[in-house]
């Protein structure tokens, strides 16, 4: 079973062809997204492609499925009334597919499961990724607030620290709020003295 | 979320201003209803999130909706459609270098004009072995089915003289600067993008095809109809009222402003503005000039899901499907649209309600008062360019009629 995989998102995709290679799979297209992908599609004649929900190019993709059922080459949605559930989870997880008729669902449906999983964790990856870099983000506004506090009231970090602390206590916000306000602030009116 | 929230799926086009001005200018909320608009770069994902739970209502083409509902390379899922969300407000744009071989002018043209002049560029470029190449929208969409009807009645033959393909709406205008297609058929603002970045000149309105021709619509599954009626009843009247209010004078730069915005059409303001108005710039640097019928999202009860426009989109998916006609496809497509929700939802409000649920299209070729049951109601001309009507009752002897 030959699978093309296209994603917009080249991690993605690798992420993607891993999972498939380790379940067995080792019949993989990787498509180019930057260069025109009918040409590509035909060239491989996968027996399923996968694709990204968002993936701007699935109008122009539909139209060469279907213009190839034309030609007796017969490829329909993967999709199957009697298994939405699974459907919406793909859906859920923006992963859409589209498959030759006739293959079995039996054979389909591991790889399509496989690709939810994959697409499921990358996203999960890619939060654990954003919060990190956001909780860096907050650590350097933190460090430089402190560092403003310590020259400008001439004290040690701990007691610039409690000051933060204190001040976001009392205001309900978060200390990196506090924070990025003084950082503002002094960029702002660091000169007035 | 609450029973009474609609989210609906649109693509940045002109013509999705009635739900996004329904839900922004307080028509929903009116109606005790909450709008969450879901937006979309292709039709193929507007689709599935409705197939599939994420939306409950869509912006739509319209022979998507009977596309999915006949099962059209999928499994069938049937959908309803109880308002029409406008006619027309496509075109069609030509390249720069192709608008020059056919020497288009400074006004909109004849169609069947342009139509002798484009069919002599064909066969040269054909002869040359580059034939044209026009991109529509989507396989199933009304874009398609007016080019092909423009092409084939001024003897150019689609999918032979020419080739068409498929580009989505906010890719047209890049497909024509990058020399991909030498002609779009596409909804606003891509048009005017394309014309004020130099690349595009508007050759026709679609309007011209058609006069009336019906566009995108407000799309649902049929169980979610079923489940939700008041609601969906109470979501009718949402977008009706803001389609009356779209099309007051005194409205279009507010609506235009929202359009605009990044959330939705993420489009020039001025562009957006000009469809809104009628006025369209054909040419890069030029006057808009005004053309009244461009598209109508109001009068002549334009909402109204007419059982006989499915039954014209159903009978050029035959044609350009190239299958056999089937009485009960035809049947089932003309079920999609559903005049009796409509009714029943605007029962009472005073806004004109046709007696009848079909009409002969393209019949009228100037303005008559029509049978209505409440209001009074007046359709303008509803020409199809080549003078031909589509009867509902006999699509087999219009399409062996159609060259």
């Amino acid at each position: 079973m030959r699978i093309a995989i296209i994603d917009t998102s080249a991690g993605r995709a690798a992420v993607i062809s891993d999972g498939l290679r380790d379940a067995g799979l080792h019949d993989l297209i990787l498509v180019d997204t930057t260069r025109p992908l009918v040409a590509q599609i035909e060239a491989a004649a996968p027996d399923v492609v996968l694709i990204n929900l968002e993936n701007p190019s699935r109008d122009l993709l539909e139209d060469f499925f279907a213009m190839s059922r034309a030609l007796a080459r017969p490829i329909a949605m993967f999709v199957d009334q009697s298994d939405a559930e699974a459907t919406g989870a793909a859906i859920d997880a923006g992963v859409s597919a589209y498959v030759v008729d006739g293959l079995s669902k039996q054979r389909i449906k591991p790889v399509i499961d496989l690709a939810v999983r994959r697409f499921q964790a990358f996203s999960r990856l890619q939060r654990e990724l954003d919060d990190a870099k956001n909780a860096l983000a907050e650590r350097a506004v933190i460090d430089k607030a402190k560092a403003i506090l310590m020259k400008r009231r001439q004290i040690d970090e701990p007691a610039a620290y409690a000051l933060l602390r204190g001040q976001a206590m009392r205001t309900n916000r978060r200390i990196s709020e506090i924070a990025e306000a003084i950082v503002t602030s002094e960029a702002l009116m660091g000169d007035m003295e | 979320m609450t029973s009474e929230t609609f989210r609906i799926g649109f693509l940045p086009l002109v013509d999705a201003a009635l739900p996004i001005l329904a839900h922004e200018l307080g028509f929903a909320a009116r109606e005790g209803l909450t709008i969450e608009l879901v937006r979309d770069m292709t039709w193929a994902t507007v689709r599935d999130r409705l197939l599939y739970g994420h939306t409950d209502a869509a912006h739509m083409i319209a022979p998507l909706a009977i596309a999915t509902t006949l099962g059209r390379d999928r499994p069938p899922v049937p959908l309803a459609v109880p308002f029409v969300l406008g006619l027309n407000g496509n075109a069609v744009t030509f390249s720069t270098r192709l608008a020059e071989e056919v020497e288009l002018g400074e006004a909109l043209g004849d169609p069947l004009a342009i139509g002798a002049a484009l069919k002599r560029v064909a066969a040269t470029r054909a002869a040359a072995g580059k034939p044209l190449r026009f991109g529509v929208v989507h396989r199933y969409s009304s874009h398609n089915y007016m080019l092909r009807y423009w092409l084939a009645g001024v003897g150019v033959r689609p999918d032979q003289d020419v080739e068409i393909i498929v580009t989505s709406p906010p890719f047209a205008a890049d497909a024509l600067a990058a020399g991909d297609v030498d002609g779009i058929c596409v909804g606003e603002p891509w048009n005017s993008i394309a014309v004020d970045r130099g690349v595009g000149h508007i050759a026709l309105a679609t309007a011209q095809i058609w006069r009336r021709g019906v566009e995108k619509v407000l799309a649902m599954r049929e169980a979610v109809l079923d489940e939700r009626r008041e609601e969906v009843e109470a979501l009718v009247r949402a977008v009706h009222a803001a389609a009356a209010h779209f099309i007051e004078p005194g409205a279009a730069e507010e609506s235009a402003d929202i359009l605009a915005r990044p959330e939705y059409l993420d489009a020039p303001q001025d562009a957006i503005l000009r469809a809104i108005t009628d006025r369209i710039r054909l040419t890069p640097g030029g006057d808009p000039i005004h053309y009244p019928d461009f598209m109508f999202q109001y009068r002549e009860a334009a909402n109204f899901p007419w059982r006989s426009q499915a039954a014209w989109l159903y009978s050029q998916m035959v044609r350009w499907d190239y299958m056999a006609f089937d009485s009960a496809e035809a049947a089932a497509a003309s079920d999609v649209f559903r005049p009796d929700i409509y009714r029943a939802a605007l029962a009472g409000s005073g806004a004109p309600l046709p007696g009848a649920s079909s009409k002969l299209e393209g019949g009228l070729h100037e303005p008559i008062g029509a049978g209505s049951t409440q209001g009074r109601l007046t359709l303008g001309s509803d020409r199809f360019f080549d003078g031909r009507a589509f009867d509902p009752d006999d699509i087999q002897a219009y399409l062996a009629e159609l060259p």
